[in-house]
């Protein structure tokens, strides 16, 4: 099973097996990291599930919807590698991802 | 002495999230949820769409698989009903009999569908839609080609409606109201959602008043005041839901239109928290008592009775939002707009599917519904949170962004 890596703003790692087809988010959830919270279970109408992608993983990652990209302009301190982790589904090739979490959703 | 005991009535978003929440606040006493449906808890929001598409199955609306309540303690009974709740020697009692001892209990009961009562509503076909066993009752149903009459022009209609109509059926919209979404939004905004459906081919009326359904052995017809007939294969109603506060009020806590809790999601009983679709809050932004429908109000509150359960109180302080998703449309609204005095709206909503509606009263925005335009929705959200006096000039500038009318 992929493996994600999950830093939290406060430096606590965690790396979750997560299974290829489930996304980021629900990875998080399912472990109950805090930093993720994820109120419209994966709709992408929320944008509290925002993570940073670790840029060594930019180019593997599928690019953003227009929709996705709209929310990530307006989330707390967005960067270029923002993402909406309820949009990013896990696969083989993303084993090994490393995604940092914000210090707040809101 | 034996462990402390928390339980947790009713297997919802909102129990599953207490559940969680109360181990993440460190409750270290069991942890057991009891159900009355046979699953965990579960996303009820793609019952309407993704579920009834069959898209989805029941494992992929699980909030969480079962491995994970096992890992961190949290008992689950599920298919069982509680029928009572004695306060006094802190008890639950399920309906086959069996008596659970709790030292700190929660209700998430939810809401139950308000039924229509009227001719005809026992026959087969009459259906409703509010968990797993209403939409794959609803299935059997469905087909290309199959007519469906949905009573009830509200989120719920609409969001089936459309899915309906993209899994090729005959879809009718029957609403009592003289618009569609009549509690909830401006007229414009109800235009705008008449004019998307029926560009996708739904029928949909106003101002119906429905007599009754007539069928032999199942529906076939749809009977109306003004002797109009819609043939039905099938009927879903969807006019609303009511709290679910039975138990609450039996076991004599306080309730009224929910069950009352106070900004620590704390009923009329210390020992006894609420917390979703059940509960009636006061809400500090509106200055007045809510009862919500959403899972947003269903995950904080959850979070908040289970930091008051565990002696860590934090105050339940949300504006509230929801979503819905019809065809290519994405609909976010932030905040409440009842009692309104002036709207704005952002982009056209007679043409093209991308607008944005803000309420104001006095001069603040209150609302927005945001169609297509998260941005909107985003920037909305802490525009009604920062009570901002606006230009109304300004706000429907399509050359403005919102951003810059934000505190830096």
């Amino acid at each position: 099973m992929p493996v994600v890596t999950y830093i939290s703003h406060d430096g606590a790692i965690n790396d979750i097996e997560v299974a290829s087809g489930t996304s980021v988010m629900q990875g998080a959830v399912d472990n109950m990291i805090d930093g993720i919270v994820a109120e419209c279970g994966g709709s992408c109408s929320c944008a509290t599930c925002h993570c940073y992608v670790d840029e060594a993983w930019l180019d593997k990652v599928p690019a953003a919807s227009e929709m996705e990209k709209d929310m990530l302009e307006c989330v707390l301190e967005p960067e270029d590698n923002s993402r909406l982790s309820c949009q990013i589904t896990v696969t083989d090739e993303l084993d090994g991802l490393v995604v940092k979490l914000p210090p707040s959703q809101f | 002495m034996t462990e402390a005991c928390c339980i947790v009535v009713g297997a919802s978003h909102a129990g599953g999230q207490l559940a969680v929440s109360l181990r993440q606040q460190g409750w270290e006493g069991r942890i057991l949820v009891i159900g009355d449906e046979p699953y965990l808890p579960y996303n009820r929001p793609p019952l309407s769409k993704t579920f009834l598409s069959g898209e989805k199955h029941i494992e992929d609306l699980l909030i969480r698989p079962e491995a994970q309540y096992e890992k961190v303690g949290i008992d689950f009974l599920l298919g069982q009903r509680v029928s009572a709740i004695d306060k006094k020697n802190k008890t639950v009692t399920l309906s086959k009999g069996e008596s659970f001892a709790y030292d700190k209990l929660a209700l998430t009961t939810g809401a139950i569908v308000r039924p229509l009562d009227i001719a005809g509503s026992e026959l087969k076909g009459v259906l409703y839609l509010r968990d797993i066993s209403d939409v794959e009752h609803i299935r059997q149903f469905i087909g290309k080609g199959k007519k469906a009459v949905i009573v009830g022009g509200g989120y719920i209609g609409l969001e089936t409606a459309a899915m309906l109509r993209k899994l090729g059926l005959q879809v009718t919209v029957l609403e009592a109201a003289e618009r569609i979404l009549n509690r909830v939004t401006a007229p414009q905004v109800s235009e705008f959602y008449i004019r998307v459906h029926r560009e996708e081919g739904v029928q949909l009326e106003t101002g119906v008043d429905i007599q009754g359904f007539v069928g032999q052995d199942r529906v076939e017809q749809v009977q109306c005041g003004d002797g109009t007939v819609y043939p039905a294969d099938l009927v879903i109603i969807g006019i609303g839901v009511i709290p679910n506060t039975e138990l609450a009020e039996a076991a004599g806590l306080a309730v009224e239109n929910g069950i009352k809790v106070n900004d620590f999601c704390q009923t009329s009983d210390p020992d006894i928290a609420a917390a979703g679709d059940c509960t009636n809050h006061f809400n500090g932004f509106y200055q007045r008592n809510l009862r919500l429908e959403s899972v947003q109000n269903a995950m904080e509150q959850a979070k908040v009775a289970a930091a008051t359960l565990c002696d860590k109180p934090i105050q339940y302080n949300a504006l509230p939002w929801f979503w819905s998703d019809q065809y290519d449309i994405k609909l976010q609204i932030a905040g409440l707009s009842t009692d309104y005095d002036d709207l704005v709206i952002r982009g056209d909503h007679n043409d093209g599917r991308k607008f944005s509606a803000f309420y104001l009263k006095q001069g603040r925005v209150i609302a927005v519904d945001a169609i297509n335009s998260p941005q909107d929705f985003m920037f909305g959200k802490q525009i009604i949170t920062q009570k901002l006096l606006l230009d109304k000039t300004s706000l429907s500038a399509p050359g403005i962004s919102l951003k810059d009318f934000l505190k830096k």
